[in-house]
């Protein structure tokens, strides 16, 4: 049952998001200014972007080629396109309108499905251009308290993809699974850095609540500041009990643009949103309509890569784990050497565990025959579990193979017969802790097997096999 | 009267002996300026005259040509551009107050190809404000004279730049066509005036007014000079997505074809049958424009458009829809007239009401309103959907004839202050226009005689999109007709 | 005359558009453009006498598609030049009073 927990039984939420991508392309959407983060403030700027009079737009075809493969990456149909004017005053838009497109977007309708396995609509995704960045002065650094504002044009004209999914969004965690997964999905095709922190990417989430077994839609509030994951979840739950609060109390919730503020762990009215907001929306007289031909069709969808979710259960299949178990290293991007570990011959759990655990940071020099090999020596037991972990440290550093490893650092499979008689030699020296091992307090013998384990692998020096004299001491009892 | 078109000779001509060597660009460009300095006073044809880069740029091309370099077409010809042109470095004020004082950072394409080729600019030219008018008495900064009779307007919105060559001031000028600001004032002031085909000319640092009907187009005293400026600044720029593809057609090549067994389609709705208040004295120069083309061999006919009374009306919805978008960029933060306020929708408030006339704020009221909710299929989609129209019944009426013509203006130029009670009376004035920026057809009007007032006629060539060549082999026509070049 | 039509605009209208434009306009501007704009919506009524069943609207005179450029960077302005122009500028920002409101 799709609940989000932080209700009650007998209310559901209803969401929707709304993603802005950032494309990375060379250039902006409608001019050769580079598109690039981070330079001296107003020094990509051209008479384009800043909407200098006698201007004119002109549109980067590598914009459009990354969002039509965006869009059927999420299953859209792409369509014919024109761009519309969006007319509207704020002084970070250089001609006050935006250029995007209205109601002949480059994509509509898909979806997209989540880990958990649900499918959230996705209602269109269209191209448009953002706008600079303007910097509030005075005051708190909060708009409403701002003496005056300082606005960068560098940002204004990048290209930007809306995403805009249908309002099938049951949870907070079903919300962040769909921005997390349509990053994968971003990554994968290279078209974005998709980092909320940055900017590159921007949600903002329309949510609302209604009772259970109902299908009507209420008023919905759009949530706007959300600057990660984590804060989405809460965002979303906070203002779903929000909107709870004011029901049960008679009241109910106004459809407004609300901002997150993270330190309070609230949302604070922004400004009245009205269906009726007038944009005057006309098709943009400066450019043309675009209409991709069949082949140009063909050859993006004959271009698109393996998307996380057909890689997380390929990985899934291959390793014999739940597809939600393969998520890690499916994000990390190290799906591709985890199959091809496999393919030469790892066992699949252990690739995993690896991978989850002890590959964090990141592969370096590992290649798949080589983690293959080690994997093999693991399981055939020519190494402990920690020898492993130690091996494949100095293999992700080193580039070495590790048999050539282990022989250098002399770490060679103990001989069980020598174990045996280090375990009979232990016991016979430490009579209370081995009565305390085998007697009926739980925990004591456990920590007594920890005793004597820690004993062994001093003696040892790391060599013995923990779970080898678990082993022994556990048929001595 | 002040009029002295080619004072000093054409820009064929001027080109000519520049290169020849008979005389030096800085000569050429002293007698102009003289003469700009003798009757600008009363004319007022320009906002900025730029007589120092000019004697700069003469020295330069001489310079050149001392040095045996190749120069262009144009060297040593003084040339005028509308002040809605972008100048880089020069200021460019579309006659606002709100633009007062602005120097672009950038140069618009025709600007370039004009200096490219030799030409030099030796002011930029009055109009009304950002092309809104038609008689250039919505300048912020005081109108323009008709050079023919001050107390007359020289039309507009491009009044400048026409009475700039119907003056003597320079042999060429740019204007700006969106609804017959270059074809009328050419008819008031007894020169040529061009409106190409919607895209074969830049408008890549035009300050636009209606995007989807703006042209630039130039000003001359003979149709072969009208030819030459166009083969110039027309053609394809990778700046302007609405730019055709190709390079400008090669207009000059049937100027002295002459006119026989071709097409020429009188349109009816234009002879006084239909549309109201064309004068009778242009009507009758428009009969005998015909007649002169019959008897030079054309075969002339009536033709109908019937669509085309609607054209006002249609125009009056999307040109001012256009242009309340286009001018909301005018909001006192990157540039132009800044009038302080609290915050900054109440500092765009203020910079705007302050900056803009009285026409201006009108059509931007207009054009925000036809686009507005609730409106807009009415208003601005029935207008764009009339625009069909109009363009398939000119596509019919083409299928038998290679051009059409008409009367260009419906008057000879009016008085100072006599329309501009009553807006409505000053937008008849385009009747005869409109129908061709509608259909981003080419349109020209060549100078047909005069009116019982004495005052210059025009008659209006039209024809198909890129059809310019046979639009000015008819043209050329017309002017031999007329008496040969002014 | 009896039949009085509907005016299209009433001096409210006029100066709620003239907000949205960011244009104030005096009293005497309202009236005056009340009746010279009713003046121009009366002939824009002229074009409900032609049938546009099935017309599609014109955009383009010449209707031409896919025009785009490359994704190649190409040199930007030089900032002193367009600040320079600017009304005030501040830390090589356009300097504007507060700005209220959101995108």
């Amino acid at each position: 049952m799709r609940h989000e927990p932080s209700l009650p039984d007998d209310w559901e939420l209803v969401c929707g998001l709304e993603v802005h991508v950032e494309l990375s392309t060379a250039t902006k959407l409608f001019c050769g200014c580079a598109n690039q983060f981070g330079s001296e403030p107003n020094t990509n700027v051209c008479p384009t972007c800043l909407g200098l009079p006698g201007s004119l737009p002109m549109v980067n075809e590598s914009a459009v080629t990354d969002a039509m493969r965006l869009g059927r990456a999420l299953n859209c149909t792409v369509l014919p396109s024109v761009f519309a004017r969006k007319n509207y005053f704020y002084p970070d838009m250089p001609k006050d309108f935006q250029t995007t497109q209205y109601d002949q977007p480059t994509n509509d309708s898909g979806w997209l499905d989540i880990p958990t396995g649900e499918r959230i609509g996705v209602e269109r995704a269209h191209i448009e251009e953002d706008t600079g960045k303007t910097t509030h002065v005075g005051g708190d650094g909060r708009i409403t308290s701002a003496q005056y504002s300082l606005i960068d044009y560098n940002r204004a004209g990048v290209p930007l993809v809306e995403v805009v999914s249908r309002p099938d969004i049951r949870t907070a965690d079903e919300a962040k699974q769909y921005v997390s997964e349509l990053r994968g999905i971003l990554l994968a095709l290279d078209v974005s850095d998709a980092r909320m922190e940055e900017g590159s990417m921007r949600v903002d989430a329309n949510v609302s609540i209604r009772p259970v077994g109902s299908d009507e839609l209420r008023t919905r509030c759009e949530i706007k500041n959300i600057n990660s994951l984590s804060s989405l979840g809460r965002a979303i739950a906070h203002e779903a009990n929000r909107h709870l609060d004011l029901y049960t109390t008679g009241d109910a919730p106004v459809q407004e643009t609300r901002h997150w503020d993270e330190e309070s762990g609230r949302t604070r009215s922004g400004r009245r949103k009205e269906d009726s907001d007038d944009y005057r929306y006309f098709p943009e007289p400066d450019l043309t309509p675009l209409i991709p031909s069949a082949d140009e069709l063909d050859a993006i969808e004959a271009g698109l890569p393996v998307f996380p979710a057909e890689q997380r259960s390929r990985l899934a299949e291959a390793a014999g784990i739940e597809p939600t178990a393969a998520s890690l290293i499916v994000d990390r991007g190290d799906a591709d050497f985890a199959l091809a570990s496999i393919d030469a011959g790892a066992d699949g759990a252990r690739v995993v565990v690896h991978l989850d655990n002890n590959l964090a940071d990141g592969i370096g020099k590992l290649t798949p025959a080589s983690f293959a090999e080690l994997v093999g020596m693991e399981t055939g037991g020519a190494l402990s579990a920690t020898q492993t972990k130690d091996v494949l440290a100095e293999m992700v550093t080193s580039g070495q193979s590790a048999a050539d490893i282990a022989t250098a650092r002399g770490f060679e499979a103990m001989d069980t017969s020598e174990l045996d008689s280090m375990v009979d030699e232990l016991i016979a020296n430490h009579p209370d802790e081995w009565s305390r091992y085998c007697g009926d307090d739980e925990g004591d013998a456990k920590k007594m097997a920890g005793f004597f384990t820690g004993q062994i692998m001093k003696a040892t020096k790391g060599q013995a096999d923990g779970k080898v004299v678990a082993q022994l001491l556990n048929a001595r009892k | 009267m002040h009029a002295a078109p080619a004072a000093f000779g054409t820009a064929a001509q001027i080109a000519d002996d520049v290169s020849s060597g008979t005389t030096t660009a800085s000569a050429v460009v002293e007698q102009h300026l003289a003469r700009i300095s003798e009757h600008e006073g009363d004319i007022h044809a320009f906002n900025l005259v730029l007589a120092e880069e000019a004697r700069e740029a003469a020295a330069a091309i001489d310079e050149r040509i001392s040095a045996g370099d190749e120069v262009g077409p144009l060297a040593g010809v003084p040339v005028v551009l509308k002040d809605n042109m972008c100048t880089r470095g020069v200021e460019t004020t579309c006659s606002s107050r709100i633009l007062k004082g602005w120097k672009p950072p950038y140069s618009a394409t025709v600007a370039d190809r004009l200096t490219d080729a030799g030409a030099i600019v030796v002011g930029k030219a009055n109009l009304d404000e950002f092309a809104m008018g038609s008689s250039t008495e919505n300048s912020a900064f005081g109108p323009t004279h008709n050079p023919w009779d001050l107390e007359k307007v020289p039309g507009g919105s491009s009044g400048g730049s026409a009475a700039a060559v119907a003056a003597g001031f320079a042999p060429l000028s740019l204007g700006s066509d969106t609804g017959g600001s270059v074809r009328q004032p050419a008819s008031f002031c007894g020169i040529v005036g061009v409106k190409p085909t919607y895209g074969s000319v830049s408008r890549y640092g035009l300050i636009a007014f209606g995007s989807s009907l703006d042209q630039i187009g130039p000003f001359s005293t003979t149709v072969e000079d009208a030819a030459l400026s166009f083969e110039i600044i027309a053609g394809h720029d990778p700046l302007d997505a609405t730019s055709a593809p190709e390079p400008a057609l090669p207009v000059r090549s049937k100027l002295d074809a002459g006119v026989e067994g071709l097409r020429v389609g009188v349109i009816n709705e234009m002879n006084g049958s239909v549309i109201e208040g064309l004068d009778a004295d242009v009507l009758a120069r428009s009969r005998a424009a015909a007649e002169a083309l019959a008897a030079a061999g054309a075969i002339v006919e009536e033709c109908s458009i019937p669509s085309s009374v609607y054209g006002l009306s249609a125009y009056y919805m999307v040109a001012p829809a256009e242009a309340s978008s286009n001018l909301a960029r005018f909001d006192g933060v990157r540039y132009g007239l800044r009038e302080d306020g609290p915050n900054t929708a109440l500092m765009n408030q203020a910079s705007r009401t302050a900056g803009f006339g009285a026409e201006v704020k009108r059509r931007i009221i207009v054009g925000t309103y036809a686009l507005s909710a609730g409106y807009r299929d009415a208003y601005y989609g029935k207008a764009q959907r009339v625009r069909t129209k109009i363009i398939d019944e000119f596509n019919a009426a083409y299928k038998n004839f290679d051009v059409l013509l008409s009367p260009t203006a419906p008057s000879t130029a009016f008085a100072m202050g006599d329309k501009t009670a009553d807006p409505m009376m000053m937008y008849l004035n385009d009747v005869c226009t409109i129908p061709s920026n509608l259909s981003g057809q080419p349109a020209m009007s060549v100078p047909f005689g005069v009116g019982d007032d004495g005052l210059p006629i025009g008659v209006q060539v039209l024809a198909p999109l890129m059809g310019e060549v046979v639009m000015f082999q008819v043209a050329a026509e017309l002017e031999r007709a007329a008496g040969g070049a002014a | 005359m009896s039949d009085a039509k509907e005016p299209h605009l009433t001096r409210e209208e006029v100066a709620f558009v003239a907000h949205l434009a960011l244009l104030e306009l005096t009293d005497e501007e309202v009236d005056q453009f009340t009746w010279q704009l009713e003046e121009v919506l009366d002939t824009a009524d002229a074009m409900t006498a032609l049938d546009l069943d099935g017309v599609e609207p014109t955009h383009h005179p010449l209707g031409f598609t896919n025009v785009m450029r490359p994704d190649v960077v190409v040199p930007s302005l030089d900032r002193d030049e367009v600040l320079a122009q600017a009304p005030d500028v501040e830390d090589h920002r356009f300097k504007v009073p507060a700005a209220l409101g959101e995108q």
